[in-house]
């Protein structure tokens, strides 16, 4: 009786041993894996490629390898080599605060740290990235470009135990002439431009052009004729960016036209900036403007001033001045953040007629519950080419509710094979799929 | 020829930085345009720097009303400039033990970096601060019911805010049936369409407008950097 129950025992513990076994025996390895450069890229990536194994059913993913050149190796040994001794020099540093011999000990200290990790091995290797067990692919970025770099990739179980390795090969990756990624971009760029080139050179043909009345932009009259009665000066505030923000030169822009009416009612404008290259581009502005309003004599530079980089400084600058100056009508037209409300508020504070416009959908709300007008998006672009009158400048303008309504027209037919697409048709559902990852996703 | 020639560099250039976003190959073109861009903005930073000492000066040689703050500006500006520029009291590095100059000017542990963090970011902190008094003052006059717009904005506002409290779970009472009433999903739906969809409008109108505004400078219709708008 005693010996099957033995057996049956020994049985069942050899059963359980066999299953942890298995439980942690490492999964396949990938077949057929290669490296090979990412076709149409800017010659930073490289793609590795492989199969999954037959009957593999433990595999949880696939990590992916870089192999370490000898140079590669050298410079990371003296990498942790520098790391170490920055640590231990600057611990000793702090902590021999009275000794005499300070920068020796830290020097000696920082030797035996540099030397302790220099006596550690190199690994060959260095993992990249992880693949989910379907991916079977891996895009290995940024590389250096033209050099030919070597990939291994290993499987991996639930427990996180690895496959030995599949040897990808080394592939070099390569700058294509084009941009795959972006390719529907550029027609699609080249197409607007052709819109707004074509309304501009129908409008300079002679091409009567009509643009809808913003009331924002009707109101700069007023309040600079405002601040002329009440013997107060104007505040334009062209953002907090560069010159080399979109936004900024669209505020400067609009500060000539600006400019030009407050020359024209003899008003005084005042122009803080928060950029030195603002600074210089206003004033040019503003000196063009009162040149051609006749009113050159009454061009004052120091009015543009140049306050600080800091956007919070600037702000309290701005504020203040508000407050002590009282200016009859504050004008913000460029990019702003977190100042947009402080600025406006300070303004409503004072009771000044306020303008604002800007691109930064953020701060739009601030604005248009702060002033009383408010340019949203594409109106403050508008907004140069408006008040220039011109009628080049009128075309642009026509060139973007053209290019509006082609955007329109565009989604509208996105929105219905959406629909038809969610209805089960497989066509419409592949022309909105393209659409939106494709051709937009571009 | 005053005009045309600064006209022409800045259409090249604006005209390579389009190129290089399709082109990989022309990609370093863009990035010296770039970072011509930052020695300009160098330079101009001491004509900045200029300015600012010129009208402080000026509003403390007239006693200008508030010219006490004019001194304290100046002081502030020469005091960072010198820690600054001149590093001093940095300690030194790692890598160059014997020289005191090699040590980074903005280390926590030197008098800029200790200025910067005790002082200057207080004060900056004590600044956007103030913005909490702000948005409280504005959303205040936002949300008064005076049109048919103010009262639909109001009682968007009021149903977002309330949404995001744990009061909304009160509606979680609400059979499945009735789930699309339940306030948080009010609030997912009006953030999710009606908020997005405005975004999107907004934003698609944006970048044909920066298409545009762009199309004008580079093609020399808008100049600003000349003067001539």
């Amino acid at each position: 009786m005693r010996a099957p129950i033995v057996r049956f025992a020994l049985v069942s513990c050899a059963m359980l041993v066999v299953g942890a076994v298995r439980t942690h025996a490492a999964p396949p390895p990938p077949v057929e894996a290669s490296a090979h450069d990412l076709p149409w890229d800017d010659g930073t990536a490289i793609e590795i490629t492989w199969r999954a194994p037959e009957s593999a059913t433990n595999i949880a993913g696939y990590r992916v390898y870089r192999l370490l050149s000898t140079e590669e190796q050298k410079r990371a040994l003296r990498d942790r080599r520098v790391a170490a001794a920055d640590v231990a020099w600057k611990a000793a540093y702090e902590s021999n605060t009275s000794a005499s011999d300070r920068i020796e000990l830290a020097t000696a200290a920082a030797t035996a740290a540099a030397e302790r990790a220099g006596a550690e091995g190199m690994p060959d290797e260095v993992a990249v990235g992880t693949a989910a067990a379907n991916a079977l692919r891996y895009v290995a970025a940024p590389v250096e470009s033209g050099r030919a770099i070597a990939f291994r990739v290993r499987s991996f179980d639930a427990d996180g135990n690895e496959s030995p390795a599949a040897e990808a090969g080394s592939a070099a990756a390569t700058i294509e002439i084009f941009l795959g990624t972006r390719a529907w971009f550029f027609p699609l760029l080249i197409g607007l431009c052709a819109i707004i080139i074509g309304c501009i050179l129908l409008a300079r043909a002679g091409r009567p052009i009509k643009v809808r009345r913003i009331a924002g932009l009707d109101a700069i009259d007023e309040a600079v004729g405002r601040a002329t009665e009440m013997g107060r000066p104007v505040l334009y505030i062209a953002g907090v960016q560069d010159m080399d923000n979109v936004q900024t030169v669209a505020g400067v822009t609009i500060l000539g036209r600006v400019a030009k009416i407050a020359a024209e009612y003899d008003a005084k404008i005042e122009v803080p900036t928060a950029r030195s290259l603002v600074m210089t581009a206003a004033r040019d502005v503003v000196q063009t403007a009162y040149f051609e309003a006749g009113r050159h004599d009454a061009y004052n530079p120091d009015t543009i001033r140049y306050i600080t980089d800091e956007q919070f400084g600037y702000v309290a600058y701005v504020a203040g001045r508000m407050v002590r100056e009282k200016p009859a009508t504050c004008i913000y037209m460029g990019q702003f953040y977190a100042e947009s409300l402080l600025l406006s508020e300070n303004g409503n504070a004072i009771n000044a007629i306020q303008i604002a416009g800007t691109a930064e959908s953020s701060q739009l709300p601030f604005f248009v519950a702060a002033c009383d007008y408010t340019l949203i998006g594409e109106e403050f672009f508008a907004a140069s080419a408006y008040l220039a009158g011109e009628p080049t400048q009128l075309g642009s303008l026509f060139g973007q509710d053209v290019s509006k309504l082609i955007a329109m027209v565009v989604i509208v037919a996105g929105v219905i094979l959406s629909t038809l697409g969610g209805l089960g048709l497989s066509m419409p559902k592949a022309a909105s799929d393209y659409l939106a990852n494709s051709i937009l996703a571009s | 020829m005053k005009r045309a020639v600064p006209t022409l560099i800045a259409a090249t250039v604006g005209f390579v930085l389009v190129i290089a976003f399709f082109i990989p190959a022309t990609q370093s073109w863009g990035e010296t345009a770039v970072v011509w861009f930052n020695i300009l903005a160098g330079v101009a930073f001491i004509l900045g720097g200029g300015n600012l000492v010129k009208v402080q000066l000026e509003t403390i040689s007239a006693r200008r009303k508030g010219y006490g703050y004019a001194i304290v500006t100046l002081a502030a500006f020469f005091a960072m400039l010198a820690f600054g520029l001149l590093k001093i009291g940095v300690h030194p590095q790692a890598q160059y033990p014997l020289h005191p100059w090699a040590g980074p000017h903005d280390a926590p542990s030197s008098p800029f970096g200790w200025m910067y963090e005790y002082i200057f970011s207080p004060i900056t902190a004590t600044m956007f601060a103030s913005l909490a008094f702000y948005v409280a003052s504005a959303a205040f006059r936002a949300f008064r019911a005076k049109n048919v717009e103010a009262i639909l904005l109001l009682g968007t506002a009021f149903l977002v805010l309330v949404g995001n409290t744990a009061i909304a779970r009160i509606t979680d009472a609400l059979p499945e049936s009735l789930a699309f009433l339940r306030l948080d999903s009010i609030v997912a739906n009006l953030m999710t369409y009606l908020s997005t969809g405005a975004w999107r409008a907004i934003t698609i109108g944006i970048a044909i407008g920066v298409a545009a505004t762009s199309l004008r400078v580079l093609l020399g219709i808008d100049r600003p950097y000349l003067g001539r708008t």
